[in-house]
This record gives C-alpha cells, sequence and structure tokens, in this order.
C-alpha cells in the first residue's frame, strides 16, 4: 500500500522541471551498512537548476544519499549517472566527478593548517591545476560576495562557525562544480550564526545552482526548495512541491513528521 | 677551590669528550633509527591487515613493559650465548635504543594519524585529491604538528637512557666520568660536570617542544 503510493508520487514530476536536462539520477540505489539496509531502492532525478531539499527523520538514510552522491560512501546497488553518463562503482576513480558535485558537511571541515585562502587554492591548483593567479582573483571574488574579503589570511581557528562554514561553500564553489551537496550544514552552528550560512545558500539557489540540500530548517526549506523529497527508513515517501508538502503532504507519515516541529500547546485529546 | 675542579676538568676532558663522542653517536644513530623505524610502525598499528597489526601491537608492548635494561642484558649477553655471536656494546646499545625509541615512537605516530578527524579525509576527498595528495597537502602535515613536541620529548629521555649503556661495557661519559673519581677521588666536579652536560643537551629540546605546542594548537 505504501509502495505503490510513493511509486504514485515518484511519477509526478514536477511541471517546472519538466523541461529541464536531468544533471543526476539516481537509479534504484540500494546502501547497506552490514546487514542494515539504509537506502532501499531509491530513485530520484535531479535536474539541472533546480533546488531539491531532502527531508527525514534522523537516521532516515538523508545524509547517506548525499554522501552516496560523490562517492564517499559505495552504494551495494543500483547506478548513478551525471548527465546520463555512469558514475564510477566502490572501486572506481571518483575524482573527476567530485570536482563537479560539491559538498559541504555539518562538521565545518576547514584544513586548519591552512589559512583561508590556502585552504581555497587547494582544490583547483592542486586538483584542476589551474594558474593559481586566475584562481585567486576568482576565490577573493567569492570572499567578496560572501562578506569574507577581509579574512583572506585568517586560519580557521579565528573565524566564527559561521564565518568558516561561508569559507567551506567558497571551497567548494572555486572548483566550479555543477552541482552542489549540503549535508546539515547549519546543524553544528550556533542559532545566530544560521542566518548567514543560509543566506549564502539561498543565493546560490537564485542564480540556477543546481542543489540538493539536507536540513532540518523547516523555514529555510519551504523558502529555498523547487521540491521536497522526503524521506523515512531509507525509501523516498513523498515528494512535493514545498507548498503543497508543508500545507497538505499526501502521506500520514510526513505529516507526523511536519507535527513534531510545530511547537504547539498540546489538547487534551490532540494527539500528535 | 673551584679553580681546582675546572683544572682537574680541563685536565681530563680529552676523556671526557672522548665518552661524550660515544654518548653522543649512540644517541644520534638511535635517535635516527628509532624516529625512522617508529613511522614505519606507526603506519603498521593502521594497517588493514590484523597480522600487521598484531605484530605491530606485540613489538610496542613488548618495548614497553620489558625494561630497556633487560633489553640490553638480553642483546649484549643472551643473544651472543644463545648464537654463539660478538656483539659490541655500542652495537647492543644501538640496537636495543633504536627498538625501544621505535616502540614509543609508532605509539606516538598512531596517536597522531587516529587523532585527525575522519571528516579530514573527507572533505579532501571531497575536493577531488588524490590519496597521494590528501596525504601530502592534509593529514600528514597535520599529523607532524601533533606528533613533533612528542618526539621532542621521545628524543630528550633517548639521550638520557644512553647512560644506561655503562651495563654492558660501553665506555660513554658517564663511564668516563666514573673512572676520573675513581682515579682522582674528586666526585663533586665531575658529577657537576654530567650534571651540566646532560641539562645543555637536553633542555633546548625540552624548550623547543614546548615552543612547537604554543605555535600549533590542535
Amino acid at each position: 500500500m505504501a509502495d505503490m503510493n510513493s511509486q504514485q508520487l515518484l511519477s509526478t514530476v514536477m511541471p517546472a522541471s519538466a523541461n529541464r536536462q536531468i544533471l543526476l539520477s539516481l537509479e534504484n540505489i540500494r546502501k547497506e551498512f552490514g546487514s542494515r539496509r539504509v537506502l532501499d531502492d531509491v530513485s530520484l532525478d535531479i535536474h539541472e537548476g533546480e533546488v531539491t531539499v531532502v527531508l527525514g527523520p534522523s537516521g532516515c538514510g538523508k545524509s547517506t544519499l548525499l554522501r552516496c552522491l560523490n562517492g564517499l560512501e559505495p552504494i551495494q546497488g543500483g547506478n548513478l549517472r551525471l548527465r546520463g553518463e555512469p558514475m564510477p562503482g566502490s572501486t572506481g576513480d571518483w575524482r573527476a566527478i567530485r570536482q563537479q558535485i560539491g559538498m559541504v558537511f555539518q562538521s565545518v571541515e576547514l584544513f586548519p593548517h591552512l589559512n583561508v585562502i590556502e585552504n581555497l587554492l587547494l582544490g583547483p591548483v592542486q586538483v584542476q591545476r589551474r594558474k593559481k593567479a586566475e584562481v585567486l582573483v576568482e576565490a577573493r571574488a567569492w570572499l567578496q560576495r560572501v562578506g569574507l574579503a577581509d579574512r583572506e589570511l585568517s586560519y580557521p581557528r579565528e573565524l566564527s562557525g559561521g564565518q568558516k562554514q561561508r569559507v567551506a561553500i567558497v571551497r567548494a564553489l572555486c572548483l566550479n562544480p555543477v552541482a552542489m551537496l549540503f549535508d546539515e550544514v547549519t546543524a553544528a552552528l550556533d542559532p545566530e550564526m544560521v542566518r548567514e550560512v543560509l543566506d549564502v545558500i539561498l543565493e546560490l539557489a537564485h542564480e540556477g545552482m543546481t542543489l540538493v540540500i539536507v536540513t532540518h530548517e523547516m523555514g529555510f526549506a519551504r523558502a529555498v526548495a523547487d521540491r521536497v523529497v522526503f524521506m523515512d527508513e531509507g525509501r523516498i515517501v513523498e515528494i512535493s512541491p514545498p507548498s503543497i508538502f508543508f500545507e497538505q503532504p499526501a502521506t500520514a507519515r510526513a505529516q507526523r513528521f511536519l507535527d513534531k516541529f510545530l511547537y504547539l500547546p498540546r489538547h487534551a485529546e490532540q494527539k500528535l | 677551590m673551584v679553580d681546582n675542579s675546572l683544572e682537574l676538568l680541563l685536565k681530563n676532558l680529552p676523556l671526557l669528550l672522548d665518552g661524550l663522542i660515544s654518548t653522543l653517536t649512540i644517541a644520534l644513530a638511535s635517535v635516527i633509527l628509532g624516529l625512522l623505524l617508529g613511522c614505519v610502525v606507526g603506519i603498521a598499528h593502521l594497517s588493514r591487515s590484523s597480522a600487521v597489526r598484531t605484530a605491530a601491537k606485540i613489538y610496542l608492548e613488548a618495548f614497553r613493559i620489558i625494561p630497556v635494561i633487560v633489553w640490553l642484558f638480553v642483546a649484549f649477553f643472551a643473544i651472543p650465548i644463545a648464537f654463539n655471536l660478538t656483539i659490541s656494546g655500542e652495537t647492543a646499545a644501538i640496537l636495543i635504543l633504536s627498538l625501544w625509541g621505535g616502540a614509543e615512537m609508532s605509539d606516538l605516530v598512531r596517536g597522531a594519524l587516529t587523532s585527525i578527524p575522519v571528516a579530514q579525509f573527507e572533505a579532501g576527498r571531497a575536493l577531488g585529491l588524490s590519496e597521494i595528495q590528501l596525504y601530502r597537502q592534509i593529514i600528514i602535515p597535520q599529523a607532524i604538528r601533533r606528533l613533533l613536541p612528542g618526539a621532542v620529548n621521545l628524543i630528550t629521555r633517548m639521550i638520557k637512557t644512553t647512560s644506561l649503556v655503562v651495563l654492558v661495557g660501553v665506555v660513554d661519559v658517564v663511564k668516563r666520568a666514573q673512572q676520573i673519581i675513581e682515579r682522582t677521588h674528586e666526585a663533586l666536579p665531575l658529577y657537576a660536570f654530567l650534571f651540566v652536560l646532560f641539562f645543555i643537551l637536553c633542555y633546548p629540546l625540552s624548550l623547543l617542544s614546548r615552543w612547537l605546542e604554543r605555535k600549533w594548537p590542535t
């Protein structure tokens, strides 16, 4: 019953993305940690310029899904494609793919022994063998845009959490990726620093970058998403536009999930 | 009295220097061999093969649990008898101090490598770095920073431990001082000399270790 339901929902493609090219596609992805199945037959097409927000309770497999998309987690079944080309297998070489799919993590991982500009140049200069002077111009422009032009010689330990996370985003962008993956990038930040990071992501979305975002910030999800992918227990349960997902989700499971985020005084007879 | 003491030391300086050269040769050789060995074994501690990991662990524990002096006796007395070999005191000293230093160093290397968060590896890979680039640019520079204060401290311990070689017949600077004391019955100036000598050898290293810890906060 639940399966049929999600199959139907999967087939309802967003009208806005109908005429766009498919950038990333996941076909029947299966991922196991030992005997535990973390992703169970997950299929999803991500169109160029589309902002996909993945929501779901902790442990539903949403972060694992992102990590599979750039080969940090090997998959046990299914196919991943970038512009229709199959991605490498578990033992393959992911370096070329990783330059095209940027990723930012929850645990802000700047390299602590390098200053801001060295963190930014490492990928383009070492991996892409681009000229340092040329990358420097781009990197400085990015820093300017995220409001950190004066911090290029700072070391990560001298920056606030929000500043570090903005640098981490710029570091991924300096490789000129075609898509960006954001894995709960504000979850480890102090609340007052969340906004400055989300604003950067929102700006990327407005510029038409393809984004896949895992987040617990519901207000942000609603503002940024072209569509919401709701997962539970390793499966995609529902795919809806945000206006529908947050008002009248199609599945009871999504409704229960959303109810937990609404802080309402509980009536005696009201069951959440 | 001070004049007499200085005169005594100056007169015996060639002997003391001869002992010092022996001490420094053993210390330098053991430090170089020990640190290199420690790096190799440190990586072996993290090997995918459980046999390699177990071998590294047994080696580390053997040198940690059994006192260095016992190992020195094993190398100098037991092995030559058992295998009908001749091993000089110097060779035995360098062999055992290197092995002991290597064991201690391997634990420092293991600690430094495992203290680097997994997320640093992932962040490097996510940028498209190859494994070689990842280790060269990200992991090893950070590991060295975490390793150096402990390694410098280990070097001072190794230099001090060379004084044990007296017990396997090596004439090092401590032995030379003893010989002079026996001959002249002037103990104080010679002990003062040893005190100052080891202080001069080890204190700069101790300062270096502290300075490195401050310079590279983890």
